[in-house]
């Protein structure tokens, strides 16, 4: 069996202090540390735990500039089988279906069981690669999954809805699932497994030209309308001030 | 600009939330430029839900069937790709939820239109329409311009408030066609997630956490701190997706809507699908050490510091008070 899995590196910026560039169109990176995808590390696992049970072999392949060679690598040492980096340039202002079609273009041609994708992307926030890879591949698709379920032909799998439900569905092989956070337990890569990984090849490839049918005119940083009381000074006072509020609220 | 196409979603006999805030958003889009709302229903013995939706479209395009008698995004993709070749609408609005993510982009793709999904806001520009999203989680907002028609925009849950609206529109039954021949999914059934018994939804008081509890060695502090004020300790969905509370505890559009009296949020940044959880609790208290953090444009009160810091105090502090 042939496992493909997606995987995006993407800036860490859930403690970060986001600045726009002078482009208008983009973030300032250069302070920021970068990370592979959430959801694509919960993918990986996916892939992982397959190849484990159905004796698969695993390639790893992310659109990106060269740093993105560390995810894959990353990737690698925890197991995967080979991995391809479709170089990004020419690819800014893309949107994610144009991405779709580029990463469409490098599995032409490439006779893969199954595609796993992250659910979402932390960065754009899009959830759009997945299913449109699906559709330029003809292939069938899942969304937010949490649970994969490998069977003779078919995969059985469990899609999150919202307020507590599961979508149960089943798919005819070869397709493409989008898996989101929290159906595994993502494994951390051993020393063995980095020194490994550290002497294999990436395989190079170059994009083909994309297609988007929609333009990034700006990014901006929102106003935050607060209304929020904020309670001012060092901490002890801060706690003080707090203490009281929660003894008004009948919490003490 | 000629109509807007809202697609109806439903669950288990009842229409979601989602599909109102569409309706309005869509009216309000249409208007100034003299568009028309349809409103697209694809279901099996749905006829309970057209009196509803006609008062809030122009028209309401009913398709009817067993292939829907469940969502499949292949039938609704299909039976979308002809209605949108005889109806050439400006845009197809769906919801940027579990079902309308599973269907949206690969449509977009069928019908070789742009798209942009969690939409929150959209105008019409002088060539198709102008949309805006979020980033980074709500940091950072993006507009994008989509310059062909149809347009298709998946629009953000819990965003736009729905309004009532009068109208009368036309019930128009149409056929689908052979929507499920070839098909490569099936739906088998719906599941409900286990629970194990801790209800938050009744709680007055809720401690809710998030990924800036950092480590699962720092789970007692918080839970100490919940057990003193006699609050129930309720989690973001990172901290479910770890393992350190259950998912029955998370808060958000994928886990519990709450409306406790208060929510002492613990740092927690205040994504949209956590803040569609809590944000009904009569008062919200937010500690967090980004003082830029979204969950402060709904907290009523808010602390810029770091948690284990001011918990630890906190906690010193009530003691005093208390005795
Ligand atoms: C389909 C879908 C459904 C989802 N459903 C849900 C849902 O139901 N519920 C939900 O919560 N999320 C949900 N999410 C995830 C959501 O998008 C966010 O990723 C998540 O809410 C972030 O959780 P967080 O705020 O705990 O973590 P982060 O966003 O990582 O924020 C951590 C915060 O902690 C602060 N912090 C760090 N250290 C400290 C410290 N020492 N002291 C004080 N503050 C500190 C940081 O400044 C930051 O603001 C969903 C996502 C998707 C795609």
């Amino acid at each position: 069996m042939e496992i493909a899995v997606c995987l995006k590196r993407v800036p860490d910026t859930a403690e970060a202090d986001v600045k726009v560039d002078a482009t208008g169109k983009d973030i300032v990176r250069d302070k920021l540390a970068s990370t592979i995808n959430e959801a694509d590390n919960y993918a990986l696992e996916e892939a992982l735990l397959a190849k484990e049970k159905h004796s698969a072999n695993v390639t790893l392949v992310s659109v990106g500039s060269q740093p993105s060679e560390e995810v894959l690598r990353m990737g690698m040492a925890k197991g995967a089988t080979a991995a391809a980096r479709i170089d990004d340039a020419g690819l800014g202002g893309s949107d994610s279906i144009a991405l779709a079609g580029v990463l469409a273009a490098w599995f032409k041609g490439k006779s893969f069981d199954l595609i796993v994708c992250g659910a979402i992307a932390s960065d754009d926030g899009n959830s759009q690669v997945g299913p449109a890879l699906a559709e330029l591949l003809g292939l069938p698709h899942a969304a937010y999954v949490t649970k994969l379920d490998i069977q003779a032909g078919k995969v059985v799998v469990k899609r999150e809805l919202e307020g507590g439900f599961l979508d149960v569905k089943e798919l005819a092989l070869p397709c493409v699932v989008t898996i989101q956070t929290g159906g595994n337990t993502p494994r951390y890569a051993s020393i063995m497994g980095i020194k490994r990984a550290g002497a294999k090849a990436i395989e190079q490839a170059a994009s083909v030209k994309p297609d988007s049918r929609t333009q990034l005119v700006r990014v901006y940083v929102p106003q935050v309308v607060s209304a929020a009381q904020m309670f001012e000074g060092t901490t002890d006072e801060k706690a003080t001030k707090l203490a009281t509020l929660l003894k008004e609220k009948g919490a003490v | 600009m000629s109509s807007i196409l809202v697609l109806v979603e439903h669950r288990q006999g009842a229409i979601r939330d989602v599909t109102f805030e569409m309706l309005t958003a869509a009216r309000k889009l249409a208007a100034p430029a003299g568009g028309k709302v349809e409103a697209v229903l694809f279901g099996d013995g749905c006829d309970a839900m057209l009196p509803g939706l006609q008062s809030q479209a122009d028209r309401v395009v009913y398709a009817a069937g067993p292939a829907f008698k469940d969502f499949n995004y292949e039938s609704y993709q299909k039976a979308l790709v002809k209605l949108v070749a005889e109806r050439k609408p400006s845009a197809v609005l769906i919801a940027n939820s579990a079902f309308g993510t599973d269907l949206g982009p690969s449509l977009a793709v069928a019908l070789n239109a742009g798209l942009v999904s969690d939409a929150v806001a959209f105008t019409k520009a002088d060539s198709g329409f102008s949309v805006s999203r979020g980033m980074y989680a709500g940091k950072l907002v993006a507009d994008w311009s989509v310059g062909s028609e149809p347009a298709v925009i998946m629009v953000r849950q819990s965003n736009f408030k729905p309004e009532p609206a009068s109208l009368s529109g036309e019930v128009v039954r149409w056929e689908a066609g052979d929507v499920v021949s070839g098909g490569k999914t099936k739906f088998l059934s719906l599941e409900e997630v286990p629970t194990t018994g801790i209800d938050i939804t009744k709680a007055t008081i809720v401690v809710g956490i998030g990924r800036g509890i950092k480590e699962a060695k720092n789970m007692p502090l918080v839970q100490e701190f919940a057990k003193e004020i006699g609050a129930v300790l309720a989690a973001s969905r990172p901290v479910v997706d770890a393992g350190w509370l259950p998912k029955e505890v998370q808060v958000g559009s994928s886990g519990k809507t709450i409306k406790p009296k208060l929510y002492i949020a613990l740092g927690i940044s205040g994504a949209f699908q956590h803040i569609a959880g809590m944000k009904g609790a009569d008062t919200i208290i937010a500690v967090n050490k980004d003082p830029k953090a979204p969950i402060f444009s709904v907290a009523h009160y808010g602390i810029v510091d770091d948690l284990h810091k001011v918990i630890p105090v906190l906690r010193t502090k009530i003691k005093e008070l208390a005795s």
